[in-house]
């Protein structure tokens, strides 16, 4: 165990005495961030296993070749189709996103690509834009997703473009 | 949400009638993978659940509706960026927001922050990709919602 994994684990520690004494002692604040902590993890716990099963089931059928392809190095313009598209059938949010896109990278997706695929699962998943529209009105959806699709792509080449040249490197073997 | 479960189980099936051996492979390292970053979701929710005490709905409400167009977006971006909530909770305040007579343009800083920069996600982009990619995905991400919210803002003619 490292020093920040100790440093971590005595936090972690101290959040869990914390809320526990907030609910022993009736102290308000504690309690609500108790709260707010289970029924957080509650909806992720929704997402979660589903996710990394997929993910799991992705990693062991999908061949690298096949990622190469649609989404490596020679994909040109198509291979952003496809990231958006994946994009918009993804649930949950950012936090869904990252695993995905780290096993579509480790399988032989490009930088840009992949972080299309994150921002693009940001902003347009589609129940998430249905669900928008129903509150924000049509207009605001289309006028967002138009405004920010090409931006997201954009920045996303850039920075593949630069780490690339700096060759960066993902962390392996999350 | 039903139709994750279905993929998931059709997908399960279908891997099983395959494969059974490449099946429990996959469960396999969709266990481990889930077990590795677990430590970073336990720092998130945590992040999560203190932020949400620190910043409520209430309190969002209460600064969003700043009658200022600069200070508007600038608090709606801050508060995107720090938060976390999903879209079922965050839309209907939006709503609320919208019927309060918050600007469009405003929002769209909100929820575009709310949805693509990720303060508290920090620990779990971290993991994956590193500090410094993190980092710079979320500088980008920010100014992309204020270039958003400024398009939104001249098509709903809240600008000039």
């Amino acid at each position: 165990m490292t020093f920040s994994d100790k440093i971590k684990m005595s936090g972690f520690f101290a959040y869990i005495c914390f809320v526990a004494a907030s609910f022993i002692f009736n102290f308000n604040p504690g309690k609500l961030i108790g709260i707010n902590f289970y029924s957080f993890s509650m909806e992720m716990l929704k997402l979660l296993p589903c996710a990394f099963i997929l993910i799991g089931l992705f990693e062991v059928w999908v061949k690298r070749k096949t990622v190469e392809k649609h989404l490596g190095a020679k994909s040109g313009f198509r291979g952003y189709l496809w990231a958006v598209l994946l994009a918009g059938t993804t649930v949950g949010g950012l936090y869904v996103a990252f695993p995905i896109a780290y096993s579509l990278h480790t399988k032989g997706a490009k930088l840009s690509i992949i972080f299309t695929y994150i921002g693009a699962s940001a902003i347009c998943r589609v129940p998430m834009t249905i669900f928008e529209a129903s509150f924000m009105g049509i207009k605001f959806s289309i006028i967002r997703l138009f405004a920010s699709l090409p931006l997201v792509i954009v920045t996303s080449m850039l920075l593949g473009h630069y780490l690339t040249k700096r060759k960066y490197k993902i962390l392996p073997g999350k | 949400m039903y139709y994750l479960y279905i993929l998931t189980l059709l997908a399960l099936l279908i891997s099983v009638f395959k494969s059974v051996d490449k099946t429990s492979k996959a469960v396999k390292i969709a266990l481990k993978k889930f077990i590795n970053i677990l430590p970073a979701f336990v720092s998130m929710l945590i992040l999560v659940s203190i932020i949400l005490f620190l910043i409520p709905d209430k309190i969002i409400l209460k600064y969003l509706g700043n009658n200022n167009k600069i200070v508007g977006i600038m608090l709606a971006s801050f508060f995107g960026s720090v938060t976390l909530m999903p879209g079922f909770i965050a839309f209907p305040l939006c709503g609320i927001l919208l019927k309060k007579g918050v600007t469009y343009m405003v929002l769209s800083a909100f929820s575009t922050t709310l949805m693509m920069v990720g303060v508290l996600t920090y620990p779990i982009e971290k993991e994956y990709f590193g500090t410094r990619v993190t980092i710079l995905r979320n500088i980008f991400s920010f100014f992309i919602a204020i270039v958003v919210a400024l398009i939104t803002g001249i098509f709903f003619g809240e600008i000039w």
